[in-house]
């Protein structure tokens, strides 16, 4: 048993050496090559971190994770920089569609529709009075929470499949809202242009390695707070309403109530998330809040592992860097990517890094 | 007067067409209470199939028009009910047992990987359908100029749909599709072979998703492959609309989408004619939360 790590070293090894042969062969040049080991190695260390396959222990997989992750700028190229701050973004996402979907487990694939209330306010405020773009992080976070709070009351109560469908009208509805003008504030479908860049101590945040950092720090916080909500009595009352919504109710817990709590918290998130992508952007146009970008987050928690902290980082990776990492094929990525899906939900039904049950100690 | 009722007709065309989408993920989330995301996708492979048979046999030839339609038509819902069976085999009995939001993934995977296959053999391109297979004639009804087109579309999908209906209601199959939808485990018991009957399902679904994409090719004249997003959306809009797992409620939500499109789009705004369909779904679930005509669920305590 104690070779178990040997055999799974050397079989990583090989695989290491093969899919370098491979990329060489189809002539992917070096920087590139860099940024996909980069990608597969910390998902790698982060499954590592999450399921202890080395026997290592969890805090030292993931304090190597953090390391690598600290580093990477150092190591790679702006593009795949870039593509670590779109995973850094998706994983703020996934994680605060993680409350809604992955603990409490509503069926919502309209978090696009919090995403683009945050960007757009922040767009708004930043472009017609000049407020710094950091400061209307917690302004956009509350208009996105506040939205759902007004959408989400009356429909609260709707079961699974139907709540999903309205999850997703609204996605629509918000879209065509953009699209349309409403209110001649929302730029058409052309979008609004100039958003500032971020400046922190009189320090302008402008390169994709300075991003990185911002938006890392940002997952960092997220993930020590909702880590810490998980085993909150708010966090433990969410699981309980996933798992039997009558039981729950039994037990005095206020299921609309709870449920309210976790649209409007993850939805504060999703647009905080909304004012970092329009800030490292600087243009936003209604097209990157359509319905496939809800798609795209929902699959991010169920692929990682619906309701763990580790797989919603990990399905960011999965879902932002598998596309790139597969770009060599051109055409063919996403058709590779839909196959992928399948099978993974076929082989790993539960997810990648489904949560772990709580232990607590007898004594 | 006259605008009203061509909105109307053309309303209940486009919505017939939703209807018999709508059909697919109804009866497929009856049976296994499962969204079949992958269905608008097969829609689009029937538009696709129509248009290559079409073009590559020249049935209209060598039948007539109306036969040569025909004929086209039994061979796309063959070909799309056998891709739909296929389709089940490999993305969703692997997960018959698992829970709900993996089959959901692998469906919207089964999607993608569909649309992504359309475009890998046909190109990204918009695809035209031939424009003289049916003969443009327009009907003078009750003093009203309809196209042929729209009649025929519209009773095609109304004939489908009796056809069905008398299918489930009336044959020793369609109960057991009932029964299946009911309680799996109790047809079991009863000697149905639930394997048989999700099998079937997913070839009349995919058949009648197929059919209507050939009708939209033929009505709309032209084609692209991700339009199976956005009618599959919409047909799943209907059969929400009239209740998932119902399957009049699935034609009465088709139709229904299908003339307030139409009414919104021409007395509202056209620019917001898909979110005037959400809007109404949105309202008629706030006060009926099963939609039209879903059953009211009891809470299993």
């Amino acid at each position: 048993m104690k070779d178990n790590r040997v055999i799974y070293g050397i079989l990583l090894a090989v695989a290491a050496v093969n899919l370098h042969l491979l990329l060489t062969v189809y002539s992917v040049d070096a920087e590139t090559q860099v940024g996909i080991f980069a990608i597969l190695g910390l998902s790698m260390i982060l499954m590592e971190g999450h399921a202890n396959y080395f026997k290592m222990g969890h805090s030292l997989g993931y304090a190597i994770f953090i390391l690598i992750l600290v580093m990477s700028p150092l190591l790679l190229n702006r593009y795949w920089v870039d593509v670590l701050n779109n995973v850094g973004l998706y994983a703020l996402l996934g994680l605060s569609l993680n409350i809604i979907l992955g603990h409490a487990g509503l069926f919502n694939m309209g978090h696009a529709s919090f995403y683009a209330v945050g960007a757009y306010t922040a767009a708004i405020l930043n472009t017609s009075y000049g407020i710094p773009v950091l400061w209307l992080l917690p302004v956009a976070g509350l208009a996105a929470g506040l939205f759902a709070a007004v959408v989400a009351r009356p429909i609260i109560h709707l079961r699974g499949d139907y709540l999903l469908i309205v999850t997703i009208g609204f996605v629509e509805i918000i879209r065509i809202a953009l699209v349309n003008n409403v209110f001649g504030i929302t730029g058409g479908s052309n979008g609004i242009f100039g958003i500032s860049r971020p400046e922190l101590f009189g320090f302008r945040i402008r390169r994709p390695h300075e991003f990185f950092y911002l938006i890392w720090f940002f997952v960092a916080v997220t993930v020590f707070l909702f880590h810490r909500l998980e085993g909150s009595r708010f966090g433990r009352a969410l699981n309980y309403l996933r798992e039997d919504e009558v039981a729950a109710e039994g037990s005095g817990i206020n299921i609309a109530h709870y449920k309210l709590l976790a649209f409007i918290l993850g939805a504060t998130w999703a647009g905080m998330a909304g004012v970092l992508y329009a800030t490292k952007m600087t243009i936003i146009s209604p097209e990157s809040f359509s319905f496939w970008e809800s798609v795209l987050v929902f699959l991010i928690v169920i692929l990682g592992g619906s309701g763990s902290i580790p797989g919603a980082i990990l399905g960011a990776f999965l879902i932002v860097g598998l596309p790139e990492i597969f770009r060599g094929f051109a055409n063919a990525r996403m058709l590779i990517f839909g196959a992928v899906m399948m099978l993974m939900m076929i082989f790993r039904t539960q997810g990648i890094l489904p949560s772990r049950a709580r232990r607590f100690s007898v004594d | 007067m006259e605008e009203f009722f061509q909105q109307l007709t053309n309303g209940l065309a486009v919505g017939g067409i939703y209807a018999l989408i709508a059909l697919g993920y109804t009866m497929v989330y009856g049976v296994m209470k499962l969204i079949n995301f992958a269905h608008g996708d097969l829609f689009t492979i029937g538009a696709y199939l129509g248009l290559t048979l079409l073009t590559s046999l020249s049935l209209t030839g060598r039948f007539g028009a109306l036969a040569g339609v025909l004929i086209l038509a039994v061979m796309v819902m063959a070909l799309v009910g056998i891709v739909g069976i296929v389709l089940e085999r490999a993305a969703y009995r692997p997960l018959r047992e698992s829970p709900r939001l993996s089959a959901v993934v692998s469906a919207l995977g089964a999607s993608i990987f569909l649309q992504n296959t359309v475009m890998l053999i046909y190109g990204a391109k918009f695809h035209f359908y031939p424009q003289n297979i049916l003969p443009k004639i327009t009907i003078h009804l009750f003093g009203l100029p309809i196209p042929l087109m729209r009649i025929i579309i519209l009773l095609t999908s109304l004939i489908m749909m009796a056809a069905l209906y008398l299918f489930i209601q009336k044959t020793k199959v369609g109960t057991a599709i009932r029964a299946a939808a009911i309680d799996q485990g109790a047809a079991r018991l009863m000697g149905i072979d639930v394997n048989l009957v999700i099998m079937i399902v997913f070839l009349i679904g995919p058949a009648l998703g197929g059919a209507a994409g050939l009708m939209v090719g033929l009505y709309y004249g032209h084609i692209n492959f991700t339009m199976g997003w956005i009618y599959g959306l919409k047909a799943f809009t209907a059969a929400i609309l009239g209740g998932i797992g119902n399957i009049p409620g699935a034609m009465v939500g088709g139709l229904l989408l299908g003339v307030i499109e139409a009414m919104g789009a021409a007395y509202i705004s056209i620019a917001w004619k898909d979110a005037i369909a959400f809007c109404v779904l949105i309202l008629i679930l706030i006060v009926r939360p099963t939609g039209l005509l879903g059953e009211r669920v009891a809470e299993k305590v």
